[in-house]
C-alpha cells in the first residue's frame, strides 16, 4: 500500500506571528504535486514546518504520515520515517566532508533504529553507491571529498540536494525553489534528475516560480497558495495558467486572502 | 592492559572523564593552606636550593602581594589565595620507571593513558603530580646527542650555569601579579634544551596532574632551542573534579634560536573547579620557528595569551587556538605577537565554542614595534556559538609604530549553527550527531595540524564535552 503525508488545518506561527493559517492537503506516493503562489503566501514556511524545523512552531492542525501523527518529532525523527526537504539555501557546513555526511545520514535513514554510535553502512559499498549516483547526475566525483556546500555555485549545492535525495530514497520529498537561481543547463540536469528519482515510491511537493522544473515532473495536482492558505487545487493546467498570466485573477477571486498576503509582503520588505 | 585497570564507570564522573582521585595520606609533604615569607622559605629549604634562587622567591612573593588583582578578563572573585595548598610533594622522588612509581600513582597515569602513549609515539616524557614530577624519561639516542629533558627543578641543581642564564629572562616576576605569584612558589615543570643541530622527531611529552583538593599548581618550565635545531613539546592537564576551586598558575618560557624550529601544544582539560591563569612567552631568533598549538577545554576559568617576540628577520610565529567553553566555564584565551625586528611575519587563528551558557573570549595583541618594517601578520577569529544562552566576544588588540607593515585581522560569529543543526537533523542525524559534527568540522582546520594521535585525543575530548551538552 503506498504511503500517504495527510496536512490537515494546519497554522504556523514563525516568531509569533502567524503565517499558515489553515492548510489541507494530501500527498501519496508516486505523486507530483505543484505549489505556487506569489512571494509571501507562506509555500517555504510549509516546506520548513513539514521538515521540522525549530523556528516554525505548529499552533494547530496536524501531518500525519500513514496516520502517525509527527506533528511533534523532530527533524531527524521526520527523516527517519520518510520525510525530506531540498533546500532553497543550503548552509555551509566547514570542515565537513560531504561523504562523511551523506554516509552518517544514510546509516540513520536506512536503519532508523541506529542508535548513535553503532556502526555505519559498509565503506566500500557506500563509496560504489554514490560514486554511481555522483555520475548520474553529471557531478565531478571529487565533490564527495569537498566540506559540504563549501564554495559551491548555486548549481552545485541545488546538485548535492538532489545527490542526498538519491541517497536517502525519501517517501516525500518537498523541493523548496530547486530551479530558482540556475541557469538553463543547471535547471535541465536538476529536472531530469528529480525526473529519475521520483517514481512510484516516491510522493513529491514541487514549489516552483518556474515551468521548467515541472514540465520535466508533471504534477497530478497544481496548488495555489496566497495569504497563507491552499485557494485553489487543480491539474498541470493550472500551472500553465499561472505561467502564463499570473496572480492576478487568482487574487481577484479570494480577496481576504489576497490582503493577507499583501500585509505579509509588506512586513517581510521592512 | 593489566586486569585491574579501572571499569568506565568508575572513571567517569559526571560529563568530565578525569574527575577522580586518589587518596593523599600517604603524601611525603603537605603544606597548611595559605601563602607568606614562611611558607616560601619552607618551599626552597625542602628543594635545598642555592640562595639567590630563595631571594628571588621572597622578591617575587613582595610583588605579587604589592599588586593588584587584574581588573579585566574572567571573574575572579571567588578565589581565595588563603584556601589554596601552595606545595604538596605525593612520592619520594622522580622516578626512571613506572614501577618504581607508588601505585596509587601510577594507576592514575595508567588512566590517563601516559605509559601506553610513552610506548608509542614519544621521544621522553615527564608526569608531575601535584607539586612534583614522579616519572621522567628520555630517549637514549636523544641523550648522548646532548638532548636536556628534566623536571626544573633538578636543572637548577645540575645545570646551574644554563639554568641561570635563562631562568626569569624572558618572563621576569615584574610582568603580572600571576608570574609573579609562580616565581615565589614554582615547583616541578619541564627543562629543555636541544643542542645546535639537533633534530627530535617524536614529541617531548609532559602530564600534569592535581590530585587534591585546593590545591595549587605551579609548575615552571625553560625551553631552549639551540641554533637549527628542531622539537615539538605537548603537555597535558586533568584534575580531580572537587566543589571547592584549585588554582594552576604556571609560567613557561621558550627561546627558539636562529633556524630553529619549536612547536609547543596544549591539551589543557582541568576539571571545571580549576582557575587557570598562566604566562607562555617565547622568544624566536633569526630565521626560525615558532608554534604555539593551543587547546583549552577544560577549566573554570582560563586566561591564557600565549606570546611570541619576533627578535631578529626572518623569525615567524603562528598560534592556533582552540577553546571550548561549556556549563560554568569561560576560556578567556588568545595570542601575542610583538614584532621586534623587520620582515618577521606572525599568523593567529582562534576558533571557540560555546555551549551550554559557556563564555569564550578572544584576547590578542599584534604589536609592531619602530623599526620593525616589512612585517606581515594575519589574525583571525571565529567563533561558534551553540546555543543562545552561550556567548563569544573579541577583544582583538593592534599597536602598530611603523608605516610598511601589511596586518589582517578578520573576525567571524557564526550563530547559523542553528540553520547548520537543522539541515544536519532533517537528514535523519540526530542533535548529538549533528552538533558533535558542526564542531568537529568547525575546528578540523586546526586538528589537522596536530599529529595524528593527539587529533583522535582532542576529537575525543570534544565528543566528550558535546556529549554533555544535549538533553
Amino acid at each position: 500500500m503506498s504511503s500517504l503525508l495527510k496536512i490537515t488545518d494546519l497554522h504556523v506561527s514563525v516568531a509569533d506571528t502567524p503565517i499558515l493559517k489553515g492548510v489541507n492537503m494530501e500527498i501519496r506516493q508516486g505523486e507530483v504535486h505543484a505549489l505556487m503562489g506569489p512571494n509571501g503566501s507562506g509555500k517555504s514556511t510549509l516546506a520548513y514546518a513539514l521538515a521540522g524545523h525549530p523556528n516554525y512552531s505548529i499552533t494547530a492542525g496536524s501531518i500525519e504520515i500513514d496516520g502517525v501523527n509527527i506533528t511533534e518529532l523532530a527533524a531527524d525523527e521526520r527523516a527517519r520515517l520518510g520525510m525530506f526537504l531540498a533546500f532553497q539555501y543550503p548552509v555551509v557546513i566547514p570542515g565537513v566532508k560531504v561523504a562523511d555526511f551523506i554516509r552518517h545520514a544514510v546509516s540513520n535513514i536506512r536503519n532508523p533504529d541506529r542508535k548513535e554510535g553503532e556502526g555505519l553502512v559498509g565503506m566500500r559499498e557506500f563509496r560504489t553507491e554514490i560514486k554511481a549516483k555522483m555520475e548520474e547526475l553529471g557531478m565531478d566525483v571529487e565533490f564527495a571529498r569537498r566540506y559540504l556546500n563549501d564554495g559551491f555555485s548555486g548549481g552545485e549545492k541545488k546538485r548535492m540536494e538532489i545527490l542526498q535525495m538519491a541517497m536517502l530514497q525519501p517517501k516525500f520529498a518537498i523541493l523548496d525553489e530547486t530551479d530558482s537561481g540556475l541557469d538553463s543547463d543547471a535547471v535541465r540536469v536538476v529536472s531530469e534528475g528529480l525526473a529519475k528519482l521520483a517514481g512510484p515510491e516516491m510522493g513529491v511537493l514541487i514549489i516552483t516560480h518556474h515551468e521548467r522544473l515541472l514540465e520535466y515532473n508533471p504534477p497530478k495536482f497544481t496548488h495555489v497558495m496566497l495569504g497563507g492558505r491552499i485557494v485553489e487545487t487543480g491539474d498541470a493546467a493550472l500551472a500553465h495558467d499561472l505561467h502564463a498570466n499570473g496572480y492576478a485573477d487568482i487574487r481577484e477571486r479570494h480577496p481576504d486572502a489576497a490582503a493577507d498576503n499583501a500585509k505579509a509582503e509588506e512586513a517581510a520588505a521592512v | 592492559m593489566s586486569t585491574d585497570a579501572p571499569e568506565k564507570e568508575d572513571v567517569s564522573i559526571g560529563d568530565y572523564q578525569f574527575g577522580f582521585h586518589d587518596s593523599t595520606d600517604n603524601y611525603e609533604f603537605k603544606s597548611r593552606k595559605g601563602l607568606d615569607r614562611e611558607m616560601v622559605a619552607q618551599i626552597s629549604e625542602m628543594k635545598k636550593e642555592p640562595e639567590w634562587m630563595l631571594n628571588f622567591r621572597l622578591k617575587s612573593l613582595e610583588i605579587f602581594e604589592s599588586r593588584p588583582m587584574p581588573n579585566w578578563g574572567g571573574d575572579m572573585s571567588d578565589l581565595d589565595f588563603n584556601e589554596i595548598f601552595y606545595y604538596m610533594k605525593a612520592s619520594k622522588g622522580q622516578e626512571r620507571s613506572w614501577d618504581d612509581v607508588p601505585e596509587d600513582i601510577r594507576k592514575t597515569y595508567d588512566r590517563l593513558g601516559i605509559p601506553e602513549a610513552e610506548k608509542k609515539y614519544l621521544s621522553g616524557v615527564k608526569a608531575q603530580y601535584e607539586s612534583e614530577v614522579v616519572y621522567g624519561s628520555l630517549q637514549e639516542d636523544l641523550a648522548k646527542q646532548g638532548v636536556l629533558f628534566t623536571d626544573t627543578d633538578s636543572a637548577l641543581r645540575d645545570h646551574p650555569e644554563i639554568f641561570r642564564e635563562y631562568f626569569s629572562k624572558i618572563i621576569p616576576p615584574e610582568d603580572n601579579k600571576f608570574a609573579a605569584l609562580n616565581s615565589a612558589v614554582w615547583s616541578g615543570g619541564s627543562f629543555i634544551y636541544v643542542p645546535p643541530g639537533v633534530h627530535i622527531e617524536f614529541p617531548l611529552q609532559a602530564y600534569f596532574r592535581i590530585n587534591s583538593e585546593n590545591m595549587g599548581q605551579f609548575e615552571r618550565t625553560l625551553i631552549i632551542v639551540d641554533e637549527g635545531a628542531s622539537a615539538h613539546y605537548v603537555e597535558g592537564c586533568t584534575a580531580p573534579t572537587y566543589s571547592s576551586d584549585s588554582l594552576h598558575s604556571a609560567v613557561v618560557e621558550i627561546i627558539v634560536k636562529r633556524r630553529g624550529r619549536f612547536r609547543y601544544t596544549t591539551i589543557q582539560n582541568w576539571s571545571s573547579n580549576v582557575y587557570n591563569l598562566v604566562t607562555k612567552r617565547a622568544m624566536a631568533y633569526g630565521d626560525s620557528l615558532m608554534e604555539w598549538v593551543d587547546g583549552n577545554l577544560g577549566s573554570k576559568l582560563t586566561m591564557k595569551y600565549p606570546a611570541i617576540y619576533l627578535m631578529e628577520p626572518g623569525a615567524r610565529g603562528e598560534t592556533l587556538s582552540i577553546a571550548f567553553a561549556g556549563k560554568g566555564q569561560h576560556q578567556d584565551a588568545g595570542a601575542k605577537m610583538v614584532h621586534c625586528a623587520p620582515h618577521t611575519s606572525s599568523r593567529i587563528i582562534s576558533k571557540s565554542i560555546t555551549k551550554d551558557g559557556g563564555r569564550g573570549s578572544y584576547r590578542g595583541l599584534v604589536k609592531i614595534e619602530k623599526g620593525a618594517h616589512h612585517c606581515k601578520s594575519n589574525v583571525v577569529c571565529d567563533a561558534l556559538i551553540l546555543d543562545p544562552e552561550s556567548k563569544s566576544d573579541t577583544y582583538p588588540y593592534i599597536e602598530v609604530e611603523e608605516q610598511d607593515v601589511a596586518i589582517e585581522h578578520e573576525a567571524s560569529v557564526s550563530k547559523i549553527a542553528e540553520e547548520q543543526l537543522f539541515y544536519l537533523m532533517s537528514r535523519g542525524l540526530t542533535e548529538a550527531e549533528a552538533s558533535a559534527m558542526i564542531v568537529t568540522g568547525f575546528i578540523e582546520p586546526l586538528v589537522k595540524e596536530l599529529p595524528m594521535e593527539y587529533a583522535v585525543e582532542m576529537n575525543r575530548l570534544i565528543e566528550l564535552q558535546m556529549e554533555g551538552s544535549v538533553g
